[in-house]
């Protein structure tokens, strides 16, 4: 595989969102508007990129080494919560602008499934690290697609006349699922 | 509260999928079928029940600041031992759950009910309430499950149900059809709690 069709294929054919339900907790609970969804999606797209390289070098040089692949999954989220730790207080200090921006996001990254999940689907994969770094960056954005698009119906469902059961979560998730028929549509790119 | 309260509580009133919509990954991605979305549930529930007994026990020795790091920790040491348990003895589900065996660690459900209950709470209480939350989440998996399988497939855990002339709705089994199912169930679960309070 070439790293375009990684990237594209990573964006939209296997959308985590819409394809392989991960990161499905803040596409839900923080989609309901298009700012707050742009500044999780740029939060998640720093983060996932940053911990696939650093779970990917732990994995070759530690686990690999020494034959501790089973102590992956507790290696894996102790490296993505203490990196999340270091990103926000580094923030803090270098670039209080963004810190302001991201900074109520970033907590909430550590228990987004699509960080874990992207850093063992890599080594399931197999990927060597310039595949990791695309195929993140790909997912990554990916996610901030979905997101800020779902975003975009959210806000205009807020005006519709919905059935009194169905409003909020249940209209959001049957909407989701109509996203996720339109990507569906993406499976026949051949790349 | 008595012990059939705290497994009615999560059974029901506050139903981890239905009512909280706590764990949704993993809700959506494993219930393309009845049996993957009862494993799933039942393998969350064994998880859940050893983390809130470790960490009740530990409830005394865990500082209050680092205390997040330390259920992690323990959360995902439970996981892996369901990994490998599962790896030996359960193959073809560990197949077809695949990553979210190990996504199980951030399941917020979990990591909720360690930090709102069993770091509060007995031994005891904590076993049965996470008795009652693992069903609940389990009973919630294997129904969604059985609707997704039943249109998209005409069969449930297996067996056909509808046959002959019924030509499945694939649609339900691939991932459009779990956002959809799930909305829908939520719906119905919202218009029959108005039913009552009306």
């Amino acid at each position: 595989m070439n790293l375009f069709s990684i990237f594209v294929g990573a964006i939209l054919v296997n959308n985590f969102v819409l394809a392989k339900f991960l990161g499905i907790c803040p596409f839900l609970g923080v989609s309901k508007k298009v700012e707050t969804a742009l500044g999780m999606g740029i939060a998640v797209t720093f983060v996932m990129t940053l911990s696939s390289i650093i779970t990917y070098l732990v994995q070759i040089a530690i686990l690999n080494r020494f034959g501790l692949e089973y102590l992956q999954t507790i290696a894996f989220i102790l490296v993505i919560a203490a990196l999340v730790q270091f990103v926000e207080m580094f923030l803090k200090k270098s670039s209080p602008g963004l810190y302001e921006a991201l900074g109520v996001y970033l907590p909430l990254i550590t228990t987004n499934c699509a960080v874990l999940g992207l850093a063992i689907l890599n080594i399931q994969s197999e990927y060597n690290l310039i595949q990791t770094i695309v195929n993140s960056l790909g997912a990554a954005l990916g996610f901030t697609l979905a997101i800020v698009l779902f975003a975009g119906i959210r806000e205009r469902l807020d005006l519709a006349d919905v059935p009194e059961s169905l409003k909020g979560f249940p209209i959001a998730l049957i909407t989701a699922g109509l996203m996720s028929i339109a990507f569906m549509g993406f499976a026949g790119l051949s790349i | 509260m008595n012990g059939f309260k705290y497994l009615k509580n999560g059974l029901i009133n506050e139903n981890p999928t239905f009512v909280q919509l706590l764990g949704m990954c993993p809700t959506l991605a494993v219930t393309t079928s009845a049996e993957n979305g009862m494993g799933m549930g039942l393998a969350t529930t064994a998880v859940l029940i050893g983390s809130n007994i470790a960490i009740s026990l530990l409830r005394k020795v865990i500082p209050d600041k680092i205390r997040i790091p330390a259920f992690v920790v323990v959360i995902a040491t439970f996981v892996t031992i369901i990994d490998m348990f599962m790896h030996a003895y359960a193959l073809d589900l560990y197949k077809s759950l695949g990553l979210f065996i190990p996504l199980i660690v951030v399941n917020c459900l979990i990591l909720g009910r360690a930090e709102a209950f069993a770091s509060k709470n007995s031994v005891g209480a904590s076993i049965l309430d996470a008795i009652g939350m693992g069903l609940g989440f389990t009973i919630a998996l294997t129904i969604l499950g059985s609707v997704r399988e039943l249109i998209g497939a005409g069969s449930i855990f297996g067996y056909t149900i509808i046959g002959g002339a019924y030509k499945p709705a694939l649609i339900m089994i691939l991932p459009p059809g779990a956002f959809i199912a799930l909305g829908l169930l939520i719906g119905l679960v919202n218009y029959i709690s108005r039913k009552k309070a009306a």
